[in-house]
């Protein structure tokens, strides 16, 4: 998933370190720390409330952290320069809208005004596949050419990074998968994109890497792989053995962590490269390992291991 | 699909340099702000309806009426038509300032549009301003209208101090957007801000003289509307017609109701 961009310059273009805001009585957002690279799209993920928007609203300048360093394109988003980081970062927030008289041509051309080097408002409508809608008002779009227009909103400015905010919620499955294909094309222009969202799905097709944020927190960062991994306890290998063996030839791997029978079954659960080592210890004891089903835990599970403790405890600030 | 994000606009649309960024930029976006609340005072034309038409229309009933031609003893020997000449002005004012400013800035600020913006490089000041520029540019079309049509069908003679008439229009206009732009600062939604409005926008009309002219208003009234913004308005106006220099009471207290709504609501404003 890796753009070509991102392999000339892994340079950071958001760094956040030590984030803490809160509000009245609740920490939203707690020791958020996390580095975005140029041309990658990064996800901050979580369930409802986690502080994921709260973390994006700092970035974007929009909001004042309690504590922490935060820069952006190197510079601090509510600094001296604060304009030049908002003429360069696109944002598109949850529940924010346009006048609802004003066109969709009309509302770009308005917002292209507002940036330096804006794109052409045309093309961007061509691209967004609302060239049809251009003279429609913004009160009559659908859910999904709202959110186009705000995607087009985000990008208007030639931006170098995006900040996407939820950006599927409430779109039609064909909507969503039409959305992603647009961050991808986004991504592929070379624009870095931070993307929020609470659908694993979402965040296991488009995301280079990943912070997990629940209660404010950051639980787990990295590849969606590496955090599935780390929170659903590795890889889980299902095998018929072709013979008897002794589970201590597996349990000894340290690759290995648990070895289970099932009737004629064994199921084994390990990281890292796991099924390769196995099928050597095997092999070299003389046996086959037959209808051989390997089960990678996907995000959703790490997700769901990773904030499962939230049932129990009181629940936290919005966004 | 095909992203096209380094295509360029005209160069004649876009700044030149880094450094236009601090200058050219908010003046190129404050030029299209205030096309685009032009555009929407039309399409949504509460504004030009109650601030521009309601009063240019009672001029013409009044002018009509052949009772409002005479001149009349109550009112020095003016006609009563003269004597409504400056509250119709006022009531442009304070239509403009109490509806057509704060319930779409409120709206704006209901529905997330103030936010949005203020993630661009340009503030949602820029917003304001370019709903003042835009009320500014109505109340000197409904003035502007009033006073020909005034002159030319109903025979009205241009004021006699056109610079305290102007000055006296001036500090309406301040006081009454002033109190318009707090009306928008404490109304959390557009509904809200109607509501707010209405509530000052009856009693205002009435203390000036909209229903009982200030000139046979029980003396304990008049009193009281010399001290609101519009009883001060319509009397600065009055005055300038007839040939009188507004007084420095009528011109301090329309000062100090713009200061006092004008802090107000740059205390209280919040883009959301």
């Amino acid at each position: 998933m890796t753009a070509g961009v991102m392999s000339t310059s892994p340079e950071t273009v958001i760094e956040v370190d030590g984030l803490r805001k809160v509000y009245g009585a609740t920490v939203a957002v707690d020791e958020v720390s996390f580095e975005v690279r140029r041309g990658e799209v990064f996800g901050v993920i979580g369930p409802n409330g986690a502080g994921k928007t709260t973390t994006v609203e700092c970035v974007s300048g929009l909001r004042v952290p309690d504590a922490g360093a935060l820069r952006v394109l190197g510079l601090d988003p509510r600094g001296d320069r604060a304009h030049h980081v908002r003429d360069r970062v696109g944002v598109q927030l949850q529940q924010s809208a346009v006048p609802a008289r004003l066109k969709v041509r009309e509302v770009l051309w308005l917002y292209a005004s507002f940036y330096e080097n804006p794109a052409d408002p045309d093309a961007l409508l061509r691209t967004l596949g609302l060239m049809e809608k251009r003279e429609t008002p913004y009160r009559k779009l659908s859910g999904g050419q709202k959110q186009r227009l705000s995607i087009a909103l985000a990008l208007i400015g030639n931006p170098q990074i995006a900040v996407l905010d939820e950006l599927t919620t409430g779109l039609d499955p064909q909507a969503r998968q039409e959305t992603w294909s647009l961050i991808e094309a986004v991504r592929d222009r070379g624009v870095t994109v931070l993307l929020v969202t609470h659908f694993m799905d979402e965040a296991e097709r488009l995301c280079d890497r990943l912070a997990l944020i629940d209660e404010g927190r950051v639980v787990a960062h990295g590849t969606p792989a590496e955090v599935a991994e780390r929170a659903g306890g590795g890889k889980r290998v299902r095998f018929r053995p072709s013979g008897p063996f002794d589970d201590a030839l597996l349990t000894a791997l340290p690759q290995v962590s648990t070895v289970a029978r099932h009737g004629s079954r064994v199921s084994v659960t390990g990281r890292e490269d796991l099924v390769n080592a196995l099928i050597l210890t095997l092999d070299r004891a003389g046996i086959t390992a037959h209808d051989v089903e390997l089960e990678t835990p996907g995000l959703e599970d790490a997700f769901i291991a990773l904030t499962r403790h939230r049932a129990s405890t009181t629940s936290n600030a919005e966004g | 699909m095909q992203l096209s994000l380094r295509e360029r606009v005209p160069v004649d649309r876009i700044a030149s340099g880094r450094e236009a960024l601090g200058e050219a930029v908010p003046r190129r976006a404050l030029r299209r702000l205030i096309v685009t609340e032009a555009r929407l005072a039309v399409r949504e034309p509460a504004g030009l309806v109650w601030g521009i038409g309601l009063p240019v229309l009672l001029l013409v009933i009044f002018g009509n009426i052949p009772k409002f031609n005479l001149p009349a003893d109550k009112f020095g020997g003016e006609r009563p038509l003269d004597i409504y000449l400056p509250i119709l002005c006022a009531m442009v004012l304070s239509m403009l300032g109490l509806f057509s400013i704060p319930g779409p800035l409120a709206t704006y600020r209901e529905q997330g549009v103030l936010r949005r913006m203020a993630t661009t490089p340009v503030s949602p000041a820029a917003v304001l301003a370019a709903q003042l520029v835009v009320n500014l540019m109505l109340a000197a079309i409904a003035l502007g209208l009033i006073l020909v049509i005034g002159t030319t069908a109903f025979g009205l003679s241009a004021p006699q101090q056109p610079f305290g008439f102007l000055l006296a229009l001036a500090l309406t206009a301040v006081a009454l957007f002033g109190l318009g732009l707090w009306v928008a600062a404490v109304a959390t939604t557009g509904r809200a801000a109607q509501a707010i409005a209405g509530a000052f926008f009856f009693p205002l009309e009435f203390l000036a003289g909209l229903w009982v002219p200030r000139q046979i208003m029980p003396a304990g009234l008049r009193d009281v509307s010399d001290y609101t913004p519009l009883g001060s308005a319509v009397q600065a106006l009055q005055d300038s017609m007839s040939g009188t220099f507004p007084s420095a009471r009528a011109l301090l207290v329309l000062v100090a109701y713009a200061v006092v709504f004008g802090y107000g609501a740059v205390r209280m404003f919040s883009w959301e």
